[in-house]
């Protein structure tokens, strides 16, 4: 029987026989399933992966009418990161005029909003020239990244350092002083965007450093709800799990550290935001069907659980998609084509 | 979605399972999901509707092309005496009946 060319989860091809897919499918939706306590995918529903997964072509696609909303985290930069003499107002002409995108994202290099915070009034005149030139919906895209208020990058004592001692409480507290920062700066650079114009405010890569970090991305989104009623936010995440790096803190008393994505929406949705990134993270010891059969199962629990649009989260490493800096073409779009089909998702 | 190979991943997504931005009405739908926070089923039928024309027909950039040249509400290819950028932004407002915040806030720098 003709082996079926695949690939592991770092990118490298892999041949596997059909009982080996199989076998890869019914893994991977059972390790999510065991993961935190949802269901598995359904016969039919691994019949339809196994089609895609086997097809053999270098493109394949959803079926007419099923398409969905495209966004992006980044896209400024990611022309610019392959060396194209190209201004930001440039790379997103680009992407909504070449690359049929749905939304555009506003982005500094910088991508966080302690960086955005000095150089704001640099941002502005960029990004009102921008509104004018394009027709997509622009956001504003940064993360609320934790990391930076920590010694030596930040005032904050360094929670990684005073873990190792014992200092648990002296810990948790640096970290409940880095959220009130973090807020306060997110709630700084929204709101000058907002007045800028624009259609929404990004907050990405939520949860990068764990708990306390969900925690401050759901205190902005309430405060700039309270503050402009009408503003659009969008939460995407880092991972498909909250890190307990405080371990104890909780938002509307609901306990942030260890939530998957099918938990982590209802938090964002309460907290007003409209559009919801989940992400599922690849593991590269494992094959290609293994992680798409994994990915589809979580985003399937979360798009069922969600009242608000879900994203999926479909770059490097996340959704299935290898760890690999040249993405093989026809596993994205296998990948793209699951995520929306089966895992019934709004938009990646 | 990003990864720094828009090749690889931007333009793989948008062929396989992307709306096609202007090149149909893949912005309008997600300025429905972005401002009111409508799952894409309910967000792709309330933008039919305000167009007047069927779900199957905003995915079709054919058709588009020419409902959004009718409806002044910007095009791929720029086309003479044709609303462009901002301009645009004016007619998707009036045609979705929603509040957009770049246009609110181009009237208060305008004075």
């Amino acid at each position: 029987m003709a082996k079926i060319l695949s690939r592991m989860g770092d990118g490298w091809p892999v041949e596997l026989s059909e009982a080996e897919l199989k076998q890869a499918l019914e893994d991977g939706t059972q390790s999510a399933a065991d993961t935190c306590d949802i269901e598995v995918l359904q016969d039919d529903e691994l019949t339809y992966l196994f089609e895609i997964c086997k097809v053999g072509t270098t493109m394949t696609g959803v079926k007419p009418g099923h398409q969905v909303v495209l966004s992006y985290d980044g896209p400024t930069f990611e022309i610019r990161r392959l060396g194209i003499l190209a201004n930001r107002q440039t790379a997103l002409q680009i992407y909504e005029r070449c690359f049929g995108a749905d939304t555009l994202e506003f982005s500094h290099i910088d991508y966080s909003y302690k960086q955005v915070k000095p150089i704001v009034h640099e941002e502005i005149p960029l990004f009102e020239q921008l509104q004018a030139l394009t027709v997509a919906p622009m956001l504003y895209g940064a993360m609320p990244n934790l990391g930076l208020y920590t010694q030596p990058d930040g005032p904050v004592p360094n929670p990684s350092e005073l873990m190792p001692q014992g200092k648990i409480k002296e810990a948790q507290a640096a970290f409940e002083e880095a959220v009130e920062m973090s807020v306060n700066d997110m709630v700084f650079v929204a709101s000058e965007l907002y007045t800028a114009g624009c259609d929404g405010i990004n907050i990405d890569t939520v949860g990068a450093a764990g708990d306390p970090d969900f925690k401050a991305a759901l205190l902005a989104t309430e405060a700039l709800k309270k503050k402009y009623p009408d503003i659009n936010i969008e939460i995407g995440m880092a991972g498909e799990f909250v890190l307990g790096m405080h371990g104890e803190m909780t938002h509307r008393g609901k306990r942030l550290a260890g939530l998957y994505p099918h938990e982590q929406v209802k938090l964002v949705e309460e907290a007003g935001a409209h559009i919801f990134g989940a992400v599922i993270n690849t593991q590269t010891n494992q094959s290609f069907p293994w992680n798409l059969a994994r990915a589809v199962t979580f985003s399937k629990a979360c798009t069922a659980a969600a009242n608000i649009p879900v994203h999926g989260n479909m770059g490097m490493g996340v959704g299935a998609l290898p760890v690999c800096d040249t993405q093989p073409a026809e596993t994205v779009s296998m990948a793209s084509k699951a995520m929306v089909e089966i895992a019934r998702l709004d938009g990646l | 979605m990003g990864t720094g190979d828009p090749a690889g991943v931007a333009i793989t997504h948008a062929m396989t399972s992307g709306m096609g931005g202007i090149r149909t009405t893949g912005d309008l739908v997600a300025r429905m999901q972005i401002s009111r926070g409508m799952k894409i089923a309910e967000a792709k039928k309330y933008v039919a509707d305000k167009l007047g024309v069927s779900i199957s027909e905003i995915h079709d950039a054919v058709a588009m092309r020419e409902t959004r040249e009718d409806l002044r509400i910007g095009t791929l290819q720029s086309l003479p005496g044709h609303p462009k950028g901002i301009e645009a932004k004016y007619n998707i407002a009036r045609l979705l009946d929603i509040e957009l915040n770049s246009l609110r806030t181009s009237k208060v720098r305008m004075g």
